[in-house]
Parts: C-alpha cells; sequence; structure tokens
C-alpha cells in the first residue's frame, strides 16, 4: 500500500520502524485531514483526561484509606526486605526452571506417543493429554495436598507443587510439540525418505530438530505459563514469591503494598519473557517469508 | 459414593458457582476485550496507549496473585465486594486481555485490500470494523476464543483460593470430612473436562456453521499460532 493511505499518527509508527508489514489495523482509518487532526486531538484530550480521572479515583481511594503513606511503601527499597522476598523469587525461579526441565521433555514424549501408529499407545496418550490440559492445576495440587496423604502417600512440599505443574505443563507442550511436528513441511518427510532414511531416523535426524526449533518461541511462552503456575505455591505453604508475600503480610500487616510489590515483579518477569517469545517469533516469521 | 449422595446441594451449589463465574467472566471479558481491542486499532493515541498497558499487566499478571489482591487487597482501600465477585471480576479482567489480543490478531488476518475496499466505498473507522473486518474477523477467532473459554473455566478453580465456594472448593472441603479422595477428584475432573470438552464442541460447531467452505476449516489449525495455549 502507499504511503498516502497510511494510518495516522505518525509518531507511533516512528516508535514502531520493524513492522513494515501492511496490516489491516493499518487501514482502518485515512491519514486525517485538519479536521480529523482537530477532532483526534480532542478526542485524545478527552480520552487522557477520563484515564487519569480513572487513575486519579484509584490513587483518590488508596489515600483516604491511609494506603499512600510512604512509609507503608519505602520500606520495599530495605535490604533485608529485598532479601526477603528475593528467597522467594529464588524459589519461584527453581520451581519454574525443574518443572520445565521435566515438563518440556515429557511433553515431547507425549506428542510423539500421540502421533504414534500404535492405536492403543496414541490413544493413551490423548485421553492423557486431553485429561491434563482440560483440568484445572488446582485440582491436581488438591490432590497431592490432601487425596494423596489419605492412601499414605507424602511428598515433600516442593514436589507437591512441581509434579502437578510438570503433569498439566507436559499436557500443554505435548500440544505445542504436536503442532511443531505437523507444521514442518511435508517435502521434508519426502525428502528424508528419498535418501532412504526410515521412519524413526527420518523423525529423529530430519523432523523433530527443525520442529523443536519452530516451537521455541511457544515453549517460552510455556514456561510464563509455569511461572504463573508456580504461584500456587500459596495454597501448598512452599516459599515462592507469592507465598513469601502471604509471610511478609502476615509480618508487616502491609497487605495492599506487598501484594503490589509482589504482582510488579511477576508482571516484569513474565512481560520480559512474553516480549522474548514474540520477537523470536517474528524474527524466524520473517526469515521464513523472505527465504 | 455415599460421601456424593449425603451432598448433593453442597456439590450442586459448587457446580453452579463453577459454570457462573465462568460464564459470567467470559461474557464479561468478550464484551471488554473487544472494547480494548478497537481502542488498540483506533486513530486516537491515549486509548491504544491505555489499552496497549492493560494488556500488558493482565496478560502477565498470574491469575492467583490478580484474585488476591482483588480479594484481600481491595478492602483495604475501602472496598468491599463479595467474594464471588471478586471472582467474576478478576476472570474478567485477566480474560480480556487474552481476548483483546486475539480479536487483534483476528483483525489482522483480514486481508488488506477487504479494508481498502471498505475504505474506499466512504466506510469510516467505525463502519470498516463493523460491516466488514470484525465479521470476517469473527471467523480466525473462535478458536482462539475458545481457548480463552477453556481459560476461563481453568481460572475459575482458583477462585476457591479466595473461598468462593465453587467445586474445586467444595472437593476439598469434603475430601476433608470423609477421606473418600478418589470419586470427589473424579467428580470434579468430571465437571471441568465436560465444561472445556463442551465449549471446544460448541467452537468447532460454530466454526463450521460460519465458514464459507465447510471442508476446508481445517486448513489453518496446521499453521503455527505460538500465543495457543499461553493462557492458564
Amino acid at each position: 500500500m502507499s504511503a498516502s493511505t497510511a494510518p495516522a499518527a505518525p509518531a507511533s509508527r516512528a516508535t514502531r520502524p520493524r513492522r513494515t508489514s501492511s496490516t489491516a489495523t493499518q487501514v482502518l482509518f485515512d491519514a486525517p485531514g485538519p479536521k480529523g487532526r482537530a477532532r483526534i486531538a480532542l478526542l485524545s484530550i478527552l480520552s487522557s483526561v477520563a484515564i487519569l480521572a480513572v487513575i486519579g479515583l484509584g490513587l483518590w481511594q488508596f489515600q483516604k484509606n491511609g494506603q499512600l503513606d510512604p512509609n507503608k511503601w519505602v520500606v520495599y527499597l530495605r535490604a533485608d526486605y529485598l532479601a526477603f522476598l528475593g528467597r522467594g523469587l529464588l524459589g519461584t525461579l527453581k520451581v519454574t526452571a525443574v518443572a520445565a526441565v521435566v515438563a518440556f521433555p515429557f511433553g515431547l514424549l507425549l506428542a510423539l506417543a500421540r502421533l504414534s501408529r500404535f492405536g492403543a499407545l496414541s490413544r493413551a496418550a490423548t485421553v492423557w493429554i486431553e485429561f491434563f490440559r482440560g483440568i484445572p492445576m488446582l485440582l491436581v495440587v488438591y490432590a497431592f495436598l490432601l487425596a494423596l496423604p489419605a492412601y499414605g502417600v507424602t511428598v515433600p512440599r516442593f514436589w507437591m507443587l512441581v509434579i502437578p505443574m510438570i503433569l498439566v505443563s507436559a499436557a500443554t507442550t505435548a500440544e505445542v510439540f504436536r503442532a511443531g511436528i505437523k507444521a514442518v513441511d511435508v517435502g521434508q518427510h519426502e525428502a528424508a525418505a528419498a535418501i532412504g532414511l526410515g521412519r524413526r531416523d527420518a523423525l529423529l535426524s530430519v523432523i523433530l530438530p527443525q520442529a523443536v526449533r519452530l516451537v521455541l518461541p511457544s515453549l517460552i511462552l510455556a514456561l510464563v505459563t509455569l511461572l504463573k503456575d508456580s504461584t500456587l505455591g500459596y495454597v501448598v505453604s512452599y516459599n515462592e514469591l507469592q507465598f513469601q508475600g502471604k509471610t511478609m503480610v502476615s509480618i508487616t500487616r502491609y497487605l495492599v503494598q506487598t501484594y503490589v510489590v509482589v504482582s510488579i515483579i511477576y508482571i516484569a518477569l513474565n512481560f520480559l519473557l512474553t516480549r522474548i517469545a514474540l520477537a523470536l517469533d517474528a524474527r524466524m516469521k520473517a526469515r521464513a517469508s523472505a527465504s | 459414593m455415599q460421601a456424593i449422595a449425603e451432598n448433593i446441594p453442597l456439590l450442586v451449589q459448587g457446580i453452579a458457582y463453577t459454570v457462573a463465574l465462568t460464564l459470567l467472566g467470559y461474557v464479561l471479558a468478550l464484551i471488554v476485550g473487544t472494547v480494548l481491542a478497537v481502542c488498540r486499532v483506533s486513530p486516537i493515541p491515549p486509548l491504544r496507549w491505555a489499552a496497549t498497558i492493560y494488556v500488558e499487566i493482565f496478560r502477565n499478571i498470574p491469575l492467583l496473585s490478580l484474585l488476591i489482591l482483588i480479594a484481600f487487597g481491595l478492602p483495604d482501600v475501602g472496598l468491599r465486594l463479595p467474594y464471588f465477585w471478586c471472582g467474576v471480576l478478576g476472570l474478567t479482567l485477566s480474560s480480556a486481555a487474552f481476548v483483546c489480543e486475539n480479536v487483534r490478531s483476528g483483525i489482522n488476518t483480514v486481508p488488506v485490500g477487504h479494508a481498502e475496499a471498505a475504505r474506499s466505498i466512504g466506510l469510516g473507522f467505525f463502519g470498516t470494523l463493523r460491516y466488514v473486518v470484525l465479521p470476517q474477523a469473527f471467523r480466525t477467532m473462535i478458536q482462539p476464543l475458545v481457548n480463552v473459554f477453556i481459560g476461563t473455566v481453568i481460572g475459575s478453580a482458583l477462585c476457591s483460593a479466595i473461598a468462593v465456594s465453587e467445586i474445586t472448593w467444595v472437593t476439598q472441603t469434603l475430601n476433608i470430612q470423609y477421606a473418600q479422595a478418589v470419586i470427589m477428584f473424579l467428580v470434579a475432573g468430571a465437571v471441568y473436562l465436560g465444561m472445556s470438552l463442551g465449549g471446544s464442541a460448541l467452537g468447532g460447531a460454530l466454526e463450521r456453521a460460519v465458514s464459507p467452505d465447510p471442508h476446508g476449516s481445517s486448513r489453518r489449525r496446521n499453521t503455527l499460532d505460538v500465543t495457543a495455549g499461553a493462557q492458564a
């Protein structure tokens, strides 16, 4: 499309120079004339006022209840407070890492089982995947927390959190891997067959390496999901960030402040991971369309 | 079995709460999410920025953290909501961010020529969206929106952590009383599986119904969607 029909707001275009491919969102409105610009300016001011009013109202509500008192917020810059939350963050990262390291290969195995030619194995994997994809992780956590001890099976708190994370994440990543394996071009299967590779060799040395590359961005997003799921440590009383926040609240009584700080840490971490995943995905798509 | 027979009213109430949380949260999220998506593609910069910031916050906050913040934090700033509505609010805020992203990428799948054609016959911003872009975008959005629904179903379980007596909470409570774990968890599992599989089936039927080519609807499934399953 020509530059003359490019949308308004060149400022925002300038901040996103990489997005050069034209999409439908970019032709929804013309470059505005003087009247249009005036209207956009007016609406911009009005909407800014509305947004600021909402934020102001929220802050005023905080202020009215004495929650904006600086003394309640600056404590989070103190070394001991930071160390306390840092220990929780470390727990969160440890849980997420262990769960990911086990769940991703497990998910790949489940995907291969589901794609297997053996009907029974394929059906079993399908049932397993659909089951753990369809039920909430909290239910699995309660099963480990409440049900299994009744049968004499007890596991440490760390595994009470990590095993449900693995079970649920493996099922979702299995679907990710399956989509990745299916997305590998048919020509690759044919080429592998043409050079005399058997089914297994073709899968191991031709299809899988490409499939894993394809699903890399999705796996990073699966990491985000794992990080979010790790908050259930709050339920099993494992020392991860959310539970550490709960402990902190019971000591300091700064409830809103603690949970806001904890949430901001989660948002920052996940924002970073999501950005990396989306950037990687965009780069891979660009490369694929260039070739 | 006896544990179930004795607690039918409690179980029914738990199921009703789960269904209510899910449906209310999902329907409200569809509305809020669509409004946000329209803001994100609008020519008004502050609205675009606000919607972008909203999405980045609520897509990245763990649902449990959000629910805790709403249920236990809001009373501290003088806003008292029943726990059930805290759950609905949390589910809505979180799912709306995902709905917004899916609607926006659905809009992007509409060929540029269609939007240009709509503009050239004199339709404005809302006209183009309403009559040309959104009806087509809706078709490609069904599958992602079903995923958001399943995310909402699964997310509703977290409301038991803020003392909403939905089915996970009922299961957990009865389990402490009766120690008949397997049966209890099977009941709860069946409820969630029924809801998510039912939602999928309904979405699939809807997709076939609105598809212009009933046999080609599975064509798109083979392309990778990074964000599929990104919501928990």
